[in-house]
């Protein structure tokens, strides 16, 4: 078995070369680009972004992989093409300059031309072939080659050179993307599809609630497996992002280290340390019950470490939290300033969920934050369903989780009935959940935090009294009375009340002390009188017995003289 | 592989309305580019004589003009004077059309 799996390794099976893309994402869908030296058909219906995929394509071939290439324009002039591309950031004068790069436009105008007898399109090839050596390219797009079927009225024959060109530029060994309108029922108007078998990616823009979705889809990849996934995707100032949402293994690497709420009697609560790092975290709760205000903490505290926070705000904008927050004592604006945290405030319905999504992944993968918050995520629900809502999460955390990223999501509970299953159905998916809950009682609200879970730490199950002050956020032990939880005024009240009955019990026991203290003396003067009394009562018996004694004496004294006076006689 | 037209007939002719001005464009001796300056030839002896100029470019020998004059098919006439510039592609053996293209006749429906 041994040498027969080291033959295997010696004379390994020639893998299909790839030529990357550049395109963010593509490549990874693919495996590593679309086949090298061979066509690719991009399709899709009218501005799908076909020619910004192409031009991306080139421009990163030039610039990122030494490969020049040419672009064979048959809808926009060179200089339009140019113009528009520049938003992207893409200075094609300039790569046409270092001849990295060669426009070509093709013009067809079929009222300028007059068709008589037969004809091939030698002229297209030579055209071809000699910007393809003027440069030395290595990459060809063609843009959109099916405008020859508008240009010129002899099918046959351009069906028969189109062959010949994929074949053509096959020998040439320069991988090329044609590009092809969506059809009705196939997947170009032409079928070019037939000539180009290697690759065909298709992409779409679908609307649904008036919500725009870009997505991008490999139909076929010859000799090369593939996400076969729909995937979303963005046109923006850096070009075309793709997102590869598909990677639910759970095999991110975790962190023991803890990092704290910004809150410390939060942090009391979990354990004595905080939430993990890298850890998903939700803080859900009914209105105005402070969950944002848990969220800046978390940042301003993440900031004051030093480290960056990306804030995601779909209902509030940034200079709003900011002066917001100034009220509770968070000087969020400082870290503005010095670039530590970022707001990124857009309303929910600008994108489709996928798209808020690859933003996201944009945006971390360029700041590298180490917190981020999204805040809430409640509204995206009005782009999408639940179900959807929850797997573009579950993506999102999958994807932070494996850059070691702390994410906070804050949602809006609606009512208190549902708030134990809802929050999009995140609760299940997030490792720690706050949950704020208003406490009504004896005309008041006020705020309850409960830890709900909290993975792999101790922590606490009582209810702690959430009060925000002009100095940030506080947990407060609610009272815990006869009456049961007490919170806010009735709190006060109840500590109050105990304080009045502890001066009434100190007033009552110096009262009884005096009252002992009299009754003692009266008591005692009692006593001494007793005591005179008795003494007198003695006196009066001694007084009794001392006559009695002298009686006696006497009498004794009286008898003997009697009797001595006998005997004298 | 130019033709130029005598010069004491050139002088004679008012030059905007009665020149014509012809490119023809090639690649190689292939039939097709054969066929097509054979009969572009026969047609201009025949209805201009002396009043045209063909050029014919052979695009082996030079690819880089091949764009100026947005040449996709070949062969490809360009009709350079008079305005507008026209082109006609294919061997040019549909006569009429050839002619109404150049606007040596003018178009009968």
């Amino acid at each position: 078995m041994n040498q027969e799996t080291g033959k295997n390794t010696d004379a390994p099976l020639t893998i299909l070369p790839k030529s990357p893309t550049g395109v963010t994402g593509l490549d990874e869908i693919t495996g590593g680009g679309i086949p090298k030296g061979r066509p690719t058909l991009v399709c899709g219906a009218a501005g799908c972004g076909k020619t910004l995929l192409s031009v991306e394509f080139i421009v990163r071939g030039a610039l990122d992989y030494g490969e020049p290439g040419v672009f064979m324009a048959f809808e926009e002039k060179s200089d339009e093409l140019t113009t528009n591309v520049a938003s992207l950031g893409f200075d094609l004068a300039d790569l046409q300059a270092r001849k990295l790069l060669k426009i070509d436009h093709v013009h067809i105008d079929r009222s300028e031309i007059e068709e008589t007898g037969e004809y091939d399109l030698e002229g297209l090839f030579i055209r071809l072939g000699y910007a393809i050596d003027s440069i030395g390219a290595k990459r060809v797009v063609l843009d959109t080659i099916e405008n020859l079927f508008a240009g010129l009225s002899n099918m046959a024959v351009l069906r028969a050179e189109l062959r010949r060109l994929f074949t053509w530029l096959k020998d040439k060994g320069v991988t090329t993307i044609i590009t092809g309108e969506k059809g009705d029922g196939s997947l170009t108007r032409q079928g070019l599809e037939e000539y180009v078998s290697d690759c065909v990616i298709l992409l779409e823009h679908r609307v649904s609630n008036q919500i725009s979705t870009r997505l991008l889809r490999i139909v076929k990849y010859r000799g090369s497996t593939h996400g076969t996934n729909e995937y979303p995707f963005l046109i923006d100032e850096d070009g075309i992002s793709v997102l590869p949402v598909t990677s639910l293994t759970l095999d991110h690497p975790v962190s023991s280290e803890r990092i704290s709420s910004g809150i410390p009697s939060l942090d009391k609560m979990l354990d004595n340390k905080g939430y993990f790092r890298g850890s998903s975290l939700l803080v859900s709760g009914t209105a105005g019950t402070g969950k944002s205000s848990i969220a800046s903490t978390f940042a301003y505290a993440t900031c004051l470490r030093g480290e960056r926070c990306l804030y995601f705000a779909f209902e509030e904008s940034p200079q709003q939290i900011v002066r917001n927050m100034g009220s509770i004592g968070l000087d969020l604006q400082q870290f503005v300033n010095n670039g530590l945290l970022q707001f990124h405030a857009a309303r929910p319905t600008l994108n489709g969920l996928e798209m808020h999504l690859v933003a996201i992944y944009k945006l971390v993968n360029a700041l590298k934050p180490s917190v981020v918050i999204l805040d809430p995520i409640t509204n995206l629900i009005t782009v999408g369903s639940v179900s959807e809502v929850k797997s573009m999460l579950i993506r999102l955390i999958d994807f932070l989780q494996s850059q070691q990223v702390t994410v906070m999501f804050t949602a809006l509970t609606l009512n208190n009935i549902v708030n134990e299953q809802t929050d999009e159905g995140v609760s299940s998916l997030v490792d720690a959940w706050l949950l704020v809950r208003d406490i009504e009682s004896n005309g008041e609200r006020n705020r309850g935090l409960y830890v709900m879970k909290s993975r792999g730490m101790k922590h606490s199950n009582q209810v702690r009294e959430f009060v925000i002050t002009d100095n940030g956020l506080e947990l407060i032990d609610v009272y815990l009375g006869a009456e049961g939880v007490l919170t806010g005024s009735a709190r006060i009240a109840q500590q109050l009340q105990e304080a009045t009955g502890v001066a009434l019990r100190d007033h009552a026991v110096s009262r009884k002390d005096r009252e002992i203290e009299r009754k003692r003396t009266v008591l005692e003067s009692k006593i001494a009188s007793l005591q005179e009394e008795f003494e007198s009562v003695q006196d009066e018996l001694n007084k009794t017995y001392v006559e009695d004694d002298l009686r006696k004496e006497i009498m004794e004294k009286n008898r003997e003289q009697m009797t001595r006076s006998r005997h004298d006689d | 592989m130019t033709n130029h037209t005598p010069l004491h007939n050139y002088n004679v002719m008012t030059m905007t309305d009665n020149f014509w001005e012809l490119r023809l464009y090639v690649a190689g001796k292939t039939a097709k580019s054969t066929a097509a300056l054979a009969n572009l030839r026969r047609y201009c002896e025949e209805h201009v004589p002396n009043q045209y100029k063909i050029e014919v470019i052979d695009l082996l020998v030079h690819p880089q003009l091949a764009e100026g004059d947005q040449i996709l098919a070949i062969p490809t006439l360009v009709k350079k004077i008079p305005e507008p510039i026209r082109k006609i592609i294919g061997d040019l053996s549909n006569e009429e059309k050839v002619l109404v293209g150049l606007n040596i006749i003018p178009a009968t429906h």
